[in-house]
């Protein structure tokens, strides 16, 4: 028998091959190169716009002059406060789930619900902020429903992360410091959480940084159009750099007077992205790295 | 005088039943061993003396057992004093991702010692015991991880020691670990049998004829024979013990 | 003593967890439940604008009249009675401020203190007229009859094909071309995210070395970590404009804007999914299509691409699932115009942007703020379908397995 009977068979599926290889291959550095291009966009017609005065000033001149300080500050405060409402909650919850719960319907509940809350688009939850936490509590446009309401929308994020975290965590830790006569928080607080804790932290970096991005839940729980003043309390509206760039883009009183502010407004949301991710892969590779040398 | 005692225990998982009555004492600061085929229910048996199978979800136990007399299976007994009454050493090596120090202290602290200087004393104490302390003495600080699988072990034995407790569970403990390690785990359970009493799973017959004092012999979740060594080794009762032990099955 | 303390403070702690754990069950419960009880205050209301009262004269026989015809005639799109079901006359409209050409300033009075009376004088004497004006000057002793207008009813509200939710004399609640409008761009994005993805995730998942690999998986992640509004103001510089140029439009805020741009925003999600799912391929399997003689490809086609198929529709419907909700990107440029969408190249508007559009301008409770929560029970609805086809998809895998 000789290896050479079915050529040009064997020549055309080689072909077929390296034809479907290319084409797969173009695909997917055409993915690539459309992140390039919206990041390059940005990046390059922001990058003359950043100036310490856009980062320190209020806007001036109907929004097309002068900073975005109140916008990075009302952020920060949104971030800040959303996560020091769905940080904790979130991780409590996933350590409910992973290491407390007991199998069956009630822990299947809790499951899918909290996977059918990550599914709710974001205005959806605008909606539900300004309905229960505007209206019906009475806080009115303000930094707390604002957080409150992009809290919830963190919350499935931290939560998942928190119990992949604690899956990944060998059994053999736990049922030794039980063994050891510790209590189950004991446990948990003493030997779990702290061999978690890089993974968790990572996940919560990144949710800062989905957080910092939303507009949608915002809109009618806190964001204002044009408020040249910084926060005083939790009860105030603030500006946040989402919706500015939506405001300043489509419909501020000037738009083409107006569109540098906006390529700088979108440079800086770029800039929190790529400085949350880098920082996340940091981390990443930091702590793998200790665990290597263990 | 008996340090665990039990009496007709039963152990189901969901419907399937583990163990089937046994009723057995062992005797105090003696070395008894467990043999019998994979899966006969050897842990399951061992881990019923610190309710670790508490943990398993869908577990029945029928029966009692006594550790020093106190029925462990009563409402009033805690479970995590129990376990610090009653160590327990893995088949694997399983300590913290913690230093070497925290990892024997850990025991102490969970249960709430405070006082430095009784720690320190404690830890040099178990680590002597578990013949590991001139090994590891100039490196408390460093990650237990750093250790061999050997060192870790005793690690693990020194952990466990560490809270006082007065019966020692090991699951296979030397199953992991090269010829070497083996020796000196066996070594050490002989001279720990002054203080604790002893209860080791062993799939090793010579094992179990070297450390032990009596040796129960399991099969399908039943208790076959439980003898001195000795005696079970050279002339067993059962045929099933003699099977088994002759290496015709198993 | 100390340790029952202790066994207490257990007890507390996993009270607190356990309390922690039903947080997200109860907001998803809650986000139901005020949706719903604002979004079905909209139905078996009277869609004529609070406080307006439409009267006839009291000889025409027409007593009823929907939404949409009211709309009709005062677009003067309906213009006889004959059409409505009345008398064979044409219809002579009456807003309020037709008023003054009937009568002068002072017989109306400097306060309008006359007007109601005046009011009933000219719907008395018109035979064929239909008038609208506010309810307040509604004569108590009025000559002639007010129209009823038929509730809006889920099948009109589903079904209606006019958005005009502000509109006087009767709002128009048609949110078919909304809901249409939404699975016109998503459609559209999905036709174009999931070859592209597809293709990205065979790719890294069979056939990049781990060099390439390790290079483009943090950018796919860096793509989903890019705001949407971010998404919305590229789209609303670059590809709008690129649209008009290309195919000589009026304007380039189109439906196809919208689906470019959700689809690049659910390329990392169809990518990451679809590329996990064929990961999961044994490698026996591959091994053995290999040993036969196959080459790479074939096997990709033929066994891998088949063995991950739940996982890659997973995917797809995940991709459906973020461009069904996304707001902020469609809002800024698909040109939000409420019509039936029947091309890729004119302006389409869904349901988000709706929502984000008006909510800000419906007064709290009435019936447009109603409207959009309706809209908001439609949405979350169809990811509900979404989310549980997820879920249905996955455990039928696991069964498989
Ligand atoms: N968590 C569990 N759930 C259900 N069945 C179990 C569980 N653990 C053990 N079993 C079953 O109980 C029986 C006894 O198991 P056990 O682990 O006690 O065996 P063993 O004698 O220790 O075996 P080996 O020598 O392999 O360690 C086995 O048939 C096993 O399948
Ligand atoms: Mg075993």
């Amino acid at each position: 028998m000789s290896f050479s009977q079915n050529q040009s068979i064997n020549n055309s599926k080689r072909l077929a091959q390296s034809v479907a290889f290319t084409i797969f291959k173009l695909l997917s550095f055409l993915v690539v190169a459309i992140l390039i291009v919206i990041l390059g966009f940005i990046l390059v017609n922001g990058a003359s716009v950043i100036s310490w005065e856009f980062l320190t000033e209020m806007p001036k001149e109907g929004m097309t002059a002068g900073g975005i300080f109140p916008a990075i500050v009302g952020t920060l405060c949104l971030v800040a406060g959303s996560m020091l409402f769905a940080f904790p909650i979130g991780v409590l919850s996933g350590i409910y789930i992973n290491e407390y719960s007991k199998d069956g319907w009630f822990k299947r509940f809790i499951k899918l619900m909290t996977n059918n809350l990550a599914g709710i688009p974001s205005i959806v939850f605008g909606l539900f902020g300004m309905a229960l936490f505007v209206n019906r509590f009475g806080f009115g446009d303000s930094i707390l429903a604002g957080s409150l309401t992009l809290g919830l929308l963190a919350l499935p994020v931290v939560i998942r992360t928190t119990e992949e975290s604690l899956k990944a965590i060998d059994k053999s830790f736990r049922i030794g410091s039980l063994a050891l006569g510790a209590t189950k928080w004991q446990t948990t607080s003493r030997v779990v959480l702290p061999m978690a804790f890089p993974n968790i932290i990572t996940g919560l970096i990144l949710s800062v940084g989905r957080v910092s991005g939303e507009t949608a839940p915002i809109l009618f729980t806190v964001a204002a159009y044009f408020l040249p003043k910084l926060p005083t309390s939790i009860f105030d509206q603030v500006m946040a750099l989402p919706y500015h760039l939506y405001v300043i883009s489509t419909s501020g009183t000037n738009i083409e007077a107006s569109r540098s502010m906006a390529y700088g407004t979108a440079f800086i949301l770029i800039l929190i992205v790529l400085i949350v991710n880098l920082l996340a892969n940091w981390l990443r590779r930091y702590f793998s790295k200790k665990v290597k040398m263990q | 005088m008996n340090s665990i005692e039990t009496k007709d225990v039963h152990l189901y998982y969901g419907d399937f039943h583990a163990l089937k009555g046994i009723s057995m004492a062992m005797k105090k600061n003696q070395v008894t061993a467990f043999i019998g085929p994979s899966g006969c229910g050897k842990s399951t048996y061992l881990r019923c003396f610190n309710r670790m199978n508490d943990l398993i979800d869908g577990v029945r136990i029928e029966g009692e057992i006594l550790i020093d007399e106190v029925d462990i299976n009563n409402k009033n007994i805690l479970v995590d004093d129990l376990r610090k009454h009653v160590g327990m050493v893995f088949q694997k090596p399983n300590p913290f991702p913690k230093s070497i120090f925290e990892n024997v202290a850990y025991g102490l602290r969970v249960n709430g010692t405070k006082d430095k200087t009784l720690i320190e004393e404690r830890v040099e104490k178990s680590l002597r015991q578990a013949a590991l302390w001139e090994e590891v003495k100039d490196k408390l600080k460093k990650s237990a991880f750093e250790l061999s699988g050997g060192q870790q072990q005793r690690l693990c034995i020194a952990r466990a020691l560490a809270i006082e407790p007065s019966v020692l569970l090991m699951d296979e403990p030397a199953s992991a670990l090269d010829p070497i390690s083996t020796a000196k785990i066996e070594e050490l359970i002989y001279e720990l049998k002054e203080n604790y009493t002893i209860v080791i799973v062993t799939h090793n017959m010579q094992q179990a004829g070297r450390v032990s004092d009596s040796t129960a012999f399991f099969y399908l979740g039943e208790l076959v024979e439980y003898a001195k060594t000795k005696t079970l080794f050279t002339s067993p009762k059962d045929q099933r013990t003699q099977n088994y032990i002759t290496g015709r099955f198993g | 003593m100390k340790r029952y303390f202790h066994n207490f403070g257990e007890r507390v702690i996993e009270g607190v967890l356990t309390i922690s754990g039903t947080v997200t069950s109860l907001t998803v419960l809650l986000i139901v439940f005020f949706l719903f009880k604002e979004g079905l205050g909209i139905f078996n209301q009277s869609p004529v604008a609070e406080g307006s009262a439409i009267v006839v004269n009291n000889q025409n026989p027409v007593k009823e009249l929907s939404a949409k015809e009211l709309k009709e005639i005062f677009d003067q799109n309906i213009t006889n009675w004959k059409q409505v079901g009345g008398q064979d006359a044409p219809i002579k409209l009456f807003r309020i401020d037709d008023i003054t050409d009937y009568y002068t300033e002072e017989q109306i009075g400097k306060d309008f203190e006359y007007l109601p009376q005046r009011l009933s004088e000219v719907v008395a004497k018109e035979p064929t007229i239909v008038a609208f004006f506010p309810e307040q000057y509604l004569a108590k002793d009025f000559q002639g009859h007010r129209i009823n207008l038929e509730n809006i009813s889920v099948s009109e509200f589903l079904g209606g094909t006019e958005w005009y939710p502000t509109i006087q004399p009767a709002v128009q609640m048609g949110v078919l071309p909304l809901i249409l409008g939404t699975l016109w761009v998503s459609l559209g994005a999905i036709l174009i995210a999931l070859p592209l993805g597809l293709a990205t995730s065979i790719y890294l998942a069979e056939i990049a070395d781990k060099r390439v690999r390790n290079l483009l998986k943090p950018v796919i992640e860096l793509l989903a970590g890019i705001p949407s509004v971010v998404y919305g103001f590229f789209g609303l510089v670059v590809i709008v404009p690129l649209i008009q140029d290309l195919f000589g439009l009026p304007v380039g805020e189109t439906a196809l804007a919208g689906s470019i741009i959700l689809g690049i925003m659910a390329l990392p999600t169809i990518i990451s999914v679809s590329e996990d799912a064929m990961r999961t391929t044994p490698r026996a399997m591959k091994e053995a299509s290999l040993a036969l003689g196959a080459t790479k490809w074939q096997t990709i086609y033929k066994v891998v691409v088949p063995y991950s198929m739940s996982g890659i529709s997973t995917a797809a419907i995940l991709g459906i699932g973020r461009a069904i909700g996304e707001t902020m990107a469609v809002l800024m440029v698909t040109g939000n115009a409420s019509v039936i969408p029947h091309t890729f190249l004119a302006p389409v508007r869904t349901i988000p942007a709706t929502i984000a559009a008006e909510l800000g301008e419906a007064p709290q409770g009435g019936m447009h703020y109603q409207a959009l929560f309706a809209l908001g029970c439609i949405l979350f609805l169809m990811t509900l379908i979404i989310n549980l086809s997820v879920d249905f998809v996955s455990a039928k895998r696991k069964a498989n397995r």
